[in-house]
């Protein structure tokens, strides 16, 4: 095995060679926002809001899919990072039509998380308010496209832990949304298994149970737990 | 020193923060002592904005031609405009119409013409319902706003934590669950 040493806001850290900048900086007990991270997944850095200031690169880099390097020096919160992540959750929020107040997931979602962790009090880019569907033709859970914030752990968690790869991505740029089979009602989908890993991975409300109303919504952490388990230590236990 | 001069406004929006500042229950004495209501719709019963006010939380979206008119006459007339729970800070329920083709008569086709279950027809009553404006907004799309208080209402606390540094002076520090979270 070989070793990387290199500096996260001023720590030395030492990690094995190939370890992603967000592993060696938990490991340094370095916190980086995130949102479409979700450990025991593939990484895609489709979030942007774990991008890092590396010293001697004029680019910001997602720390989730950038592999450490020897003598690296990183920084996780300058002002510019504090900027352009606040920017990056209003730009969130101004994408589709966050309506918080009547969402299933106020209160217990990642998205208002890190709103919070940002400092976003308003949003200063104008909302979009896009025409968006809701699906729910499946018998025990539906999906609110509304909410959805493309950071596709539905999609992998579906594909890399159930092995049933219902959901992908369709379109592009403003125009990208979630499907289910060949772009069919989910409730169509034979290879839907309805094991729910997609309701548990989502950080809003977008995939959600049916019946789950916003008074009824509780937090659920050990789901998360569950699923790293169940990847890492292959012990399937509730 | 003179008091304050405090007012709120109520735009597109349930009252709902209204009835959250109502809340503030025994804080409404000591409030009272400090201020003089000069306009709201829960506190006073003056029908016309005031001059030379001092501090407004601004309650709801802006959605018809009476919002606007009214909140341009708020910031002309006031030295600091609190957005005031989550339809004035990102325009919330009332804006959900904007997902209609972002038009006044989207919603009004839908909601008189479409879903009539009989007579269907447009209502039209001119200098008596105000016009809805096409598109619903947050309040500081429309004028700068000084300080943005999100919330669904935000509660009793939240709105006193913002308000009460204004009494004294000072800032209130918008920052972290107890003071932003939305919804």
């Amino acid at each position: 095995m070989s070793v990387r040493t290199l500096k996260i806001d001023d720590k030395d850290v030492a990690v094995e060679a190939g370890t992603s900048i967000m592993d060696a900086a938990k490991e340094a007990g370095v916190p980086i926002p995130k949102l479409c991270h979700l450990e025991g997944l593939t990484p895609v850095g489709a979030c942007r809001m774990c991008l890092v200031e590396i010293e001697g690169l004029n680019k910001l880099l997602p720390a989730c899919v950038t592999e450490v390097s020897e003598g690296m020096v990183i920084h996780t919160q300058t002002p510019k990072l504090q900027e352009y992540r606040r920017m990056n959750v209003e730009l969130i929020f101004a994408e589709g039509n966050h309506v918080c107040s009547i969402c299933v997931a106020n209160g217990n979602c990642e998205l208002q998380d890190v709103a919070i962790e940002v400092g976003m009090d308003h949003s200063r880019f104008p909302y979009r308010f896009p025409d968006r569907g809701v699906d729910l033709s499946h018998p025990l859970f539906g999906i609110d496209h509304n909410r959805c914030i493309l950071c596709t752990r539905c999609v992998r968690v579906c594909d890399e832990v159930e092995g049933a790869h219902v959901w992908d991505v369709a379109q592009r740029g403003a125009a990208c949304y979630i499907v289910s089979g060949l772009n069919q009602p989910w409730g169509e989908v034979d290879a839907c298994t309805s094991c729910g890993k997609c309701v548990d991975a989502c950080p809003t409300g977008a995939i959600f149970k049916q019946g789950s109303t916003t008074g009824e919504k509780q937090a659920d952490a050990d789901t998360l737990e569950f699923l790293y388990t169940a990847r890492e230590k292959h012990q399937w236990t509730r | 020193m003179d008091k304050i001069r405090f007012a709120t406004v109520w735009l597109a929006g349930c009252s709902g923060c209204h009835m959250s500042f109502l809340d503030l229950d025994e804080f409404l004495i000591d409030l009272a002592e400090l201020v003089d209501v000069v306009y709201s719709p829960v506190g006073c019963d003056l029908k016309d904005y005031p001059e030379a006010v001092d501090v407004c939380l601004v309650e709801g979206a802006v959605a018809n031609e009476d919002n606007l008119e009214l909140i341009y006459q708020v910031r002309r007339n006031t030295k600091l405009l609190i957005s005031f729970g989550d339809c004035a800070v990102t325009a919330n329920v009332p804006a959900m119409r904007n997902m209609l083709r972002n038009s006044a008569e989207g919603v009004l086709k839908r909601g008189y013409l479409e879903l009539a279950d009989a007579n269907a027809q447009l209502p039209n009553a001119p200098g008596i319902v105000p016009e809805l404006i096409d598109r619903v907004t947050p309040v500081h799309e429309v004028v700068p706003v000084d300080i943005f208080m999100p919330g669904c209402p935000p509660s009793a606390d939240r709105i006193r934590a913002t308000i009460e540094p204004l009494l004294h002076g000072q800032q209130p520090e918008m920052a972290g669950r107890e003071m932003i979270k939305f919804g």
